[in-house]
């Protein structure tokens, strides 16, 4: 234990050994150090003049956000409709991508483990590194602005998540009853059916939920690249710089957000 | 037999439980989901022609997958690395310094009622909107650049990481709490020998996540202005350079799996 002793010769109890405190303060010059580079590179090419008028700038847009233009709304329901299929629609289309994959990057259940195994793993790295709105810019300079570039944008970024999610609650189920159905002499397909999906089934539910509450949350901004939904009419309400209706649009989309959270929580609940 | 005995083994069947167990719920599910499929994909508009014209670009961008340019835009892309990492670091530290009295605060074992109402208040704020809207607002306010980007991540960052710890700060083993208080310990020795050792490997692990978490938001928050090497991502795109962006591409994906890696391996040292 770490002991100083005090000019009487007494022990003091101290937390840490002289060494562990050098490493202590060494680590945080270090991070302090890492801090003040970074800034300095950050804030090379920034014009303090705007920072510092921020204040101002901010009240003047809360200004003209206010009040908003409640008769708006009834234009947003359509949008709101679409993010609504978007976000659906995508999770759906994810889960029939996903399962395979899975199934194939999980350690017990892949058919190689040389050779299926890392391209599924890489498959889910690469679906999960690059976020759902990058995704739909690329797909909109594919396939052409609207619905269905969002659909797959969606559907391509949440691929990896569930992927990810449900080869790790395939590594961890009980191998007892996989080998008891194995026993009976069922084919793969029935080992399967019979001893992995009861035992995955409930995670699995839960993770497309949750997904599904975060694809909700996406989808609000797709149409900000023109992937369709309701970040359309966000982003031709900014560009036309009318602040009133962007107000409405924030509000229904935090509403349709806190909903999708209520419902995803509720159903998390009820599976578990 | 009389009625009521059970069947002879050989004709009675095991039929699995099903998961909903309630039938006429069951049927009233399968129900509605059908009818929503059906409403929702007659009024997915899709215009075959577009996508069939598209997959032509489409095969350009495989093409470039296979053949990233890092060459052509390559200073464009040291640039918006630079502004995306240093962002990163910037926001992550002020992000989490900002939010360690915010958790504090927001744990219902350590602050009164005013308070912890006040930081939940800041949390769901913080937590309500995406990334990308905030940084619209940003951007609006402090101009083009990474400094919007920057604004924009550590407010982002404090509904994450408050939230979370305010969660594992309610969850500390109260009776080691009570001895240091046994001791007639101020408040602020209490956080500090008390609730600080209990939660500080969720501290470096959290803030190794956000890290992680901030660097892949860098990237999409500048498609609306906020700097980054999403800016330089969707000056390709926009010129339909599809070799360069599938280098930026692959670049964040490279990142992205090293932080992860990084991560997770001091993430089992600490704890």
């Amino acid at each position: 234990m770490p002991v100083a002793s005090d000019p009487r010769g007494l022990p003091i109890w101290r937390r840490r050994t002289t060494r562990q405190e050098w490493a202590l303060w060494l680590g945080w010059l270090a991070l302090v150090a890492l801090f003040a580079v970074c800034w300095r590179l950050m804030t090379e090419n920034t014009i303090w003049a705007f920072v510092f008028d921020a204040p101002r700038q901010a009240l003047d847009i809360g200004s003209r956000m206010l009040p908003p233009r409640w008769s708006y709304v009834d234009q947003l329901w359509r949008p709101l409709w679409d993010t609504l299929n978007i976000a659906t629609l995508g999770t759906l289309l994810a889960v029939l991508l996903a399962v395979p994959v899975a199934f194939l990057a999980a350690n017990n259940t892949t058919p190689s483990r040389r050779l299926v195994r890392p391209v599924a793993l890489l498959v889910i790295v690469a679906s999960r590194s690059i976020n759902s709105l990058i995704w739909a810019l690329l797909l909109v300079a594919v396939l052409g602005p609207g619905i269905a570039a969002g659909i797959l944008a969606i559907a391509l970024r949440s691929v990896g998540f569930i992927g990810k999610l449900l080869y790790e609650a395939i590594e961890e189920i009980d191998g007892a009853q996989v080998e008891a159905i194995t026993a009976t002499g069922a084919s793969p397909a029935q080992i399967i059916d019979y001893g992995i999906a009861p035992q995955i089934m409930p995670a699995f539910a839960g993770i497309t939920v949750f997904r599904w509450d975060i694809n909700i949350r996406e989808s609000t901004v797709l149409g900000l690249v023109g992937a369709g939904g309701i970040g359309l009419q966000l982003e031709s309400s900014l560009n036309t710089l009318a602040w009133p209706q962007v107000t409405v649009i924030l509000l229904i989309i935090l509403a349709t957000v806190i909903v999708s959270e209520w419902v995803s929580a509720r159903v998390r609940a009820a599976i578990t | 037999m009389t009625a009521g005995a059970p069947r002879p083994a050989a004709t009675r069947h095991w039929r699995r439980p099903p998961l909903i167990k309630d039938r006429r719920r069951r049927y009233g599910l399968y129900g509605a989901a059908v009818a929503y499929l059906v409403a929702a994909l007659a009024t997915v508009e899709i215009n075959w022609q577009r996508i069939a014209d598209g997959l032509d670009r489409g095969w350009r961008f495989v093409e470039g997958f296979l053949a990233p340019n890092f060459s052509h835009r390559w200073d464009d892309i040291l640039l918006g690395m630079e502004e995306s990492l240093t962002m990163t670091v910037t926001a992550t530290a002020v992000g989490i310094l900002i939010s360690l009295p915010i958790a504090i605060g927001a744990a219902r074992n350590l602050s009164p009622p005013p308070v912890y109402l006040v930081c939940r208040a800041i949390i769901a704020v913080s937590r309500s909107l995406q990334e990308v809207i905030i940084a619209i607002f940003f951007v609006a306010m402090f101009g083009f650049g990474p400094f919007a980007g920057f604004v924009t991540l550590s407010f982002a960052t404090i509904g994450f990481f408050a939230k979370l710890l305010a969660e594992d700060i309610e969850d500390i083993d109260e009776s080691q709490a009570e001895a240091i208080r046994a001791t007639g310990a101020s408040w602020l020795q209490l956080i500090t020998y008390a609730v600080l050792p209990q939660v500080m490997p969720r501290i470096i692990g959290l803030s190794l996540y956000r890290l992680d978490i901030n660097f892949r938001e860098s990237a999409v928050i500048g498609i609306v202005g906020a700097g980054g090497i999403g800016a330089t991502l969707n000056t390709a795109i926009d010129r339909y350079e599809y070799d360069s962006a599938a280098a930026i591409l692959i670049l964040i994906i490279v990142l992205v799996m090293a932080a992860e890696y990084a991560s997770s391996h001091v993430r089992r040292w600490v704890s």
